[in-house]
């Protein structure tokens, strides 16, 4: 199986190549759009702000490339953002393989800290991506901004309000958290994903 | 809801841990990534690496420990110690680093944490801020491990730092570290309540019920410890369970 990791203009990338070594899978980080599109699996990771990643993507086509990929694809933190339709992150129209907007946290109450850093639970899950998964597990998450709930929310967390912390169309995948960084659950998670 | 966390500090010289540990189950308890690595299995929420080596051959050293570190710990870790360009930062983040922590660097030349915010973003770039309680009731900032006193005043750093693009700020202060008589729960609440960012609290951590109250009255976000986990006065999933019983939210 070849597993592809999108190579962009993001952080991380290095720490998703290593979690998929420790659960003994290899994969290629690349830009290439030959290897991307022939690839069993994709994984789009990142940490970043999102109209500079998004002007990246579109300079190199790869835009283009990932809303066109058929075999399953994993968007992750920064990832996950950028299939969305917008963010409101320097106001960026992003891919639109999901609907949801992607908003800046506004807590009512100043002691809850932006970005939200740290373990929180995700639950009401529903995809084979959370097979193993049990509810209110806790996983990794660093962000300012969050994806809004809607028909193709597969994962809720609560953070100033309930928001979409896994996202899931056809064959495309977003998680906001951190797999690679979330102890066992997240090698569970990413397990799944290969599994697909 | 988000959980309180709680994160092992692990001091490391020429790549290996400083201070001893009473480990034996531990095939070599001097080596970093073996001691992360039993932490994050005994449920540590992430790992501070804080280098003190000073040798020429530090970069090297480092940035091979923190590939190693990457490779095998499935929790995130920052590293700091003696980081002071742009340049440093990106070859720890290159080797799997998910945070840096810079202090004296950061204090003499503020615009690198406007420069690392704009190359890495403010999640990866923790202040560390080392600070004493002196005679008039104030806290002010040290530099060079707490040996530099500087005359600023701890909230006012910790306020422009935050400006300048600090992701979290670990907050140490000197007349706690090492006593184990608890931690500053004065300052430690002063910058949680009035930062946007995280507070991690560290210094003075010796029992569990410390722990409950610089959460509960300190307000801190995260806590750190080093010798009480090395020498297993206090084992993790104590902790973890203690917090839990008194209400606090942790991962468990």
């Amino acid at each position: 199986m070849e597993l592809a990791i999108v190579k962009y203009n993001a952080g991380n990338i290095q720490s998703v190549l290593y979690a998929l070594e420790r659960i003994g899978t290899t994969a290629t980080v690349t830009d290439d759009h030959a290897v991307l599109q022939r690839a069993d699996k994709v994984i789009f990771p990142g940490v970043g702000e999102a109209s500079s990643a998004m002007r990246y993507l579109r300079e190199k086509g790869l835009d283009a490339l990932l809303i066109n990929l058929e075999q399953p694809v994993l968007g992750i933190c920064l990832g996950m953002q950028l299939m969305c339709a917008w963010s409101e992150e320097n106001d960026t129209r992003c891919l639109g393989i999901f609907n949801e907007p992607v908003k800046l946290f506004r807590p009512a109450d100043r002691t809850i800290k932006v970005p939200q850093i740290g373990w929180n639970t995700i639950s009401s899950l529903r995809s084979p991506l959370f097979a193993n998964v049990p509810e209110n597990s806790y996983c990794y998450f660093v962000h300012s901004y969050y994806a809004a709930m809607g028909e193709q929310t597969i994962g809720i967390t609560d953070y100033v309000q309930p928001y979409s912390s896994a996202l899931q169309t056809k064959n495309f995948y977003g998680v906001q958290f951190h797999p690679e960084k979330s102890a066992k659950v997240g090698e569970q998670i990413l397990k799944n994903f290969i599994a697909l | 809801m988000l959980t309180k966390r709680i994160i092992p500090c692990l001091d490391i010289k020429d790549g290996r841990t400083v201070k001893g540990t009473n480990f034996v189950d531990l095939r070599d308890a001097g080596d970093p990534v073996e001691l992360g690595r039993l932490y994050a299995e005994q449920g540590a929420d992430e790992l501070v690496f804080l280098d003190i080596t000073a040798t020429v051959e530090r970069r090297k050293t480092l940035s091979e420990l923190v590939n190693r570190i990457s490779h095998q710990i499935n929790i995130p870790f920052t590293v700091g110690g003696g980081i002071s360009s742009v340049e440093d930062v990106r070859l720890l983040l290159q080797n799997g680093a998910d945070k840096i922590s810079v202090n004296t660097a950061a204090f003499k030349r503020p615009d690198l944490l406007k420069e690392l915010e704009k190359d890495f973003g403010s999640q990866c770039v923790v202040l560390a801020i080392d600070t004493r309680q002196e005679a008039d009731g104030e806290w002010y900032v040290y530099l060079n491990g707490g040996r530099t006193p500087t005359g600023k005043k701890c909230m006012e750093w910790a306020e422009e730092a935050v400006a300048l693009g600090a992701g979290e700020i670990l907050l140490t202060s000197m007349n706690h570290d090492g006593t184990k008589k608890g931690f500053a729960i004065d300052i430690t609440r002063r910058l949680a309540d009035k930062l946007s960012i995280p507070v991690i609290a560290s210094g003075g951590g010796g029992t569990m019920q410390h722990f409950v109250d610089v959460f509960e009255q300190g307000h801190a976000d995260a806590a750190l410890a080093a010798s009480i986990f090395h020498f297993k006065e206090i084992g993790i999933p104590d902790l973890k369970e203690y917090l839990h019983q008194k209400g606090i939210r942790v991962r468990l």
